[in-house]
């Protein structure tokens, strides 16, 4: 039953997509642990983390076209249930550390210390055991975005509104992390790590497995969402996207649909962020900025809304242009980010994977109707 | 600081007035000070201040500051203040100058803990004298704050001799002071205590209330303590009514910023449906055109200064609405009727302007000067109000005034509506709605750029300004109901309001969050803002 689930979505783009992160996840251990230092096929452990953090945007992505490119919720506010993910694990990461902080207190982290707390609040219970910072990782992001998606569709908040009050949450969020007094660490964040399940957060092979648990998470993420769109509630979600008042006079609760995969989403971008914070060794307020969700929303447009594959495609090739423009070109850098918000809008409305799919179009056996979406007058109307 | 500048104004209006005569007398006990070390310069301050004369005021002052020194060569009490390396000298009574001097030149008349607080006593002593009302006034604060029982002879000679009713006032509040929680209290009658309980309860401030309490907790009479607690408890009701009637005023005040901010919003949203993100960039342009203004004003018409914002407004409009129309022409006008890919466009195009403008006038901020006329603050009964905001707030409501008459009554405002209701009946009746868009897009921009001038006045001016604004003003224009100026107007002044009234009680952040939580749960109830539009417009 699962099985006929996973294989109903694996089609050719899907083969294609398995097939290059399988690659991945031998080539780049293989690259790094074994191939010596001097040989030009080496991968440095810099460059691992590099791409595992290309990767956890490439899940964000994901996470983003399912609910943008299949219900046509465009949200400004996905980084949210990212950072949400990245402090359940930093959480935990924190916990791991016990006395070897600054001040050496064997349950306190550093900056609970410093601000003369007494005891863990009660929301950092738990955090010391991993399985329950996993569940948490999925539960706390699903469950606000449960509850936010709940009251939101069911009062029929669409479009420009909607986007405008996943901004609002997620910078309410960014104003709540700041504060001293959440117990978050305020400005600075969780960071300082040490290990990870035992072993050394530094070391090159936990950091090797921090980047096949990446490739993992994309895969089944990818299976599971591929899945979905196949599935008859893909189809009711992309009815839904093209024209809702016709789905739901059909007799379809459109809401429970929207919710699901809003739900799911949520919870797909906060394992993203999971991953995201042992490779970086850091969490902060920032994350949650508004601008880090449209950041996001730019690479999904870059790859092509609505393939899923596209949004992996746009996050690594945008946050390659940006490691490269920071060191190389930092003037330049917004003015290519501003630009390619502008160029992939006006030129590329179906982003790369759109204009694949134009060009191989025009070769006559291809001549079958295309399957990406934003087909429809009522998508570019109401959406 | 008011003190100083105060004593300031006086040390020039005694310049003026202190005549030769009075100079001959208070020279010999000016010299004083500088003989026969601690207690021979307290003796001289203490026959200074006797005299009354507020000529020996500067000469006070400067022994507080340490810049009373005695000139070695002739023993002459002079002032000298560091200029460089070396001391210039200058007369302590006629402030006339006496040339320069080394370090070495020059012994410091030195003083200790108990010579300060003669110091500051025969200041306040002297100055109750003074001819300035102002600081008379403000030598009465000094000693209603002090509350020196040593000045409350010269107090009452000022008091006799006082003309003016609100200087008398405040120095009966301070004998009052002085009266009820010295050493005198327990001597004085029923009736006197009742009267200076009345006479602070009449002063009402926070000070007054300080110290009732400290009357009604001392060990007075029981009279003393129940008239006092019946004071404390009218003065609470006062502050309580005037702290309402503050926080309304900031309220407003913030609110009429929201209202700027957001207005042009309202327009290029709200009428033509287009989300703009690039607003808040077009705001920082403006007030980066009054940065420029007002450089071109200090290097060409220095005396002119005060004009300069009159001169930015209009040139604020123009850049900023001119890029607006560039804006609309290269990149909007492609996008019409897909509301969400303008959003990104116009992100990106905020982007860049961000980086353009940071690329030329540099990452950190730009100082824009506050005319004179903008500058200070009056007391209106319990409130403090400072002129810049009150010209931001008739400004917002200046700017929202003239946008509702342009929309509603000239013929650019009935194309805009014509466009919006029903393009091709619009372009039919022989209305260019190309042109109209255009148009529209560079007013709402251009009135983003008058925000822009005003919030120069209150914010800093960085590359980062717009983007303080983008979300509260979408908030404001979601909030107040999109496509309807009124709403926009309603939604500033109460999300101003209730971000103003939450502060004391949950600080400014989390007033702030729970400002943006309201929002987005008043959207679940009322999904098209607070005024929404009806019938067909509601689906276009």
């Amino acid at each position: 039953m699962l099985l006929r689930f996973f294989l109903m979505g694996l089609d050719r783009k899907a083969g294609i997509v398995l097939t290059i992160l399988a690659i991945l996840a031998v080539a780049v251990p293989v690259m790094t642990l074994w191939v010596p230092a001097d040989s030009p096929f080496h991968l440095s452990v810099f460059t691992v983390s590099l791409l595992g953090k290309y990767l956890c945007f490439a899940l964000l992505a994901l996470a983003l076209d399912l609910v943008w490119g299949y219900c046509g919720i465009l949200s400004l506010g996905h980084a949210a249930f990212f950072a949400l993910g990245g402090y359940a694990m930093g959480m935990y990461l924190m916990r791991q550390i016990g006395p070897r902080g600054v001040y050496g207190n064997p349950v306190l982290p550093d900056f609970m210390v410093f601000l003369n707390w007494k005891e863990l609040p009660w929301y950092w219970l738990g955090f010391d055991q991993f399985w329950f910072a996993a569940i948490m990782v999925l539960v706390v992001p699903g469950a606000l975005a449960f509850a936010f998606g709940w009251f939101a569709f069911r009062s029929r908040v669409t479009g420009v509104y909607l986007s405008i009050i996943t901004q609002a949450l997620t910078f309410a969020l960014l104003l709540a992390f700041f504060r001293n007094d959440m117990g978050f660490g305020g400005n600075n964040g969780l960071t300082d790590f040490k290990d990870i399940l035992g072993y050394d957060i530094q070391a090159d092979t936990t950091r090797v497995a921090l980047f096949v648990a990446t490739v993992a998470a994309l895969a089944l993420s990818y299976m599971i969402a591929s899945g979905v769109i196949a599935s008859k509630l893909g189809k009711v979600l992309v009815a839904l996207r093209d024209a809702e008042s016709r789905v739901r006079f059909m007799g379809y609760d459109t809401e429970s649909y929207k919710l699901f995969a809003w739900t799911l989403s949520a919870c797909m971008a906060g394992v993203a962020g999971a991953l995201y914070v042992p490779q970086v060794g850091i969490i902060n307020p920032s994350e949650f900025a508004p601008a880090s969700s449209i950041e996001a929303v730019i690479w999904v447009a870059v790859g092509g809304r609505g393939t899923l594959a596209g949004g992996i495609l746009g996050a690594v090739l945008v946050n390659m242009g940006k490691s490269y423009f920071t060191g190389a070109l930092p003037e330049l850098w917004l003015f290519a980010l501003g630009g390619l918000f502008v160029a992939v809008t006006l030129f590329l409305p179906k982003g790369l994977l759109g204009l694949w799919g134009q060009l191989t179009a025009k070769l006559p056996r291809r001549n079958k109707p295309s399957a990406l979406p934003n087909a429809h007058p009522a998508d570019q109307k109401g959406a | 600081m008011r003190r100083a500048l105060r004593w300031l104004m006086a040390l020039c209006v005694v310049v003026a007035t202190s005549t030769a005569a009075h100079a001959a007398d208070l020279r010999p006990l000016v010299q004083a000070l500088g003989s026969g070390g601690y207690s021979g310069t307290e003796k001289a301050l203490e026959q200074l201040s006797e005299t009354g004369d507020t000529a020996a005021v500067p000469v006070i002052e400067a022994l507080q500051a340490g810049d009373l020194h005695v000139r070695k060569s002739d023993n002459a009490v002079v002032i000298a203040r560091k200029s460089g390396d070396a001391f210039a000298l200058s007369d302590p009574l006629s402030g006339q100058a006496l040339g320069q001097a080394t370090a070495a030149d020059v012994t410091r008349i030195r003083i200790n803990n108990s010579l300060r607080r003669a110091i500051s006593a025969s200041l306040g002593a002297l100055t109750l004298m003074s001819p300035d009302a102002g600081v008379r006034r403000s030598a009465a604060d000094a000693v209603f704050k002090s509350r020196d029982a040593n000045a409350l002879p010269t107090l009452q000679k000022a008091i006799d001799k006082e003309q003016d009713k609100a200087v008398r006032a405040a120095m009966e509040q301070a004998r009052a002071a002085i009266l009820l929680t010295g050493e005198a209290a327990s001597k004085m009658t029923d009736a006197d205590i009742q009267s200076a309980v009345d006479t602070l309860a009449a002063r009402g401030d926070r000070d007054a209330l300080v110290l009732l309490n400290m009357v009604a907790g001392s060990g007075a009479s029981d009279v003393t303590k129940k008239s006092a607690a019946a004071a404390i408890s009218t003065v609470e009701q006062k502050l309580a009514f005037w702290a309402a009637l503050q926080n309304l005023w900031y309220g407003l005040s913030l609110g009429s910023v929201l209202l700027l901010a957001a207005i042009g919003l309202a327009v290029t949203f709200g009428v033509m449906g287009v989300i703009n993100m690039a607003h808040g960039e077009m705001v920082m342009i403006g007030a980066y055109t009054t940065f420029l203004v007002q450089e071109f004003f200090r290097a060409h018409a220095p005396g002119l200064f005060d004009l300069s914002i009159l001169v930015a407004l209009p040139a604020a409009f123009i850049v900023s609405g001119g890029v607006g129309i560039i804006i609309e022409r290269s990149v909007i006008r492609w996008l019409y009727g897909r509301p969400l890919e303008t959003l990104l466009a116009t992100w990106g195009l905020s982007l860049a302007l961000q980086q353009a403008v940071r690329s030329i006038f540099g990452p950190t901020n730009r100082e824009v000067g506050a005319p004179s006329w903008m500058s200070g603050a009056f007391e209106l009964g319990g409130l403090t109000i400072t002129y810049g905001r009150l010209w931001i707030v008739i400004f917002a409501f200046a700017v929202f005034a003239a946008l509702l008459v342009a929309l509603k009554r000239t013929w650019f405002g009935l194309s805009i509506r014509a466009v919006t209701q029903n393009r091709p009946m619009a372009n039919a009746m022989g209305i260019r709605t190309a042109r109209v868009d255009a148009l529209t897009f560079g007013l709402g921009s251009g009135i983003a750029g008058l925000a822009g001038v005003a919030l120069s006045q209150i914010d800093n001016v960085s590359p980062n300004l717009g983007q303080g604004y983008i979300i509260d003003s979408f908030m404001v224009v979601v909030f107040g109901g999109v496509g309807n100026l009124w709403g926009t107007l309603v939604g500033a002044l109460t999300l101003g309001s209730i971000n103003k009234f939450l502060e004391p009680y949950a600080g400014a952040v989390l007033g702030k969050i729970l400002v943006l939580i309201f929002i987005i749960l008043f959207i679940q109830r009322r999904p098209r803002g607070l005024f929404a539009l009806k019938g067909r417009a509601v689906e276009a």
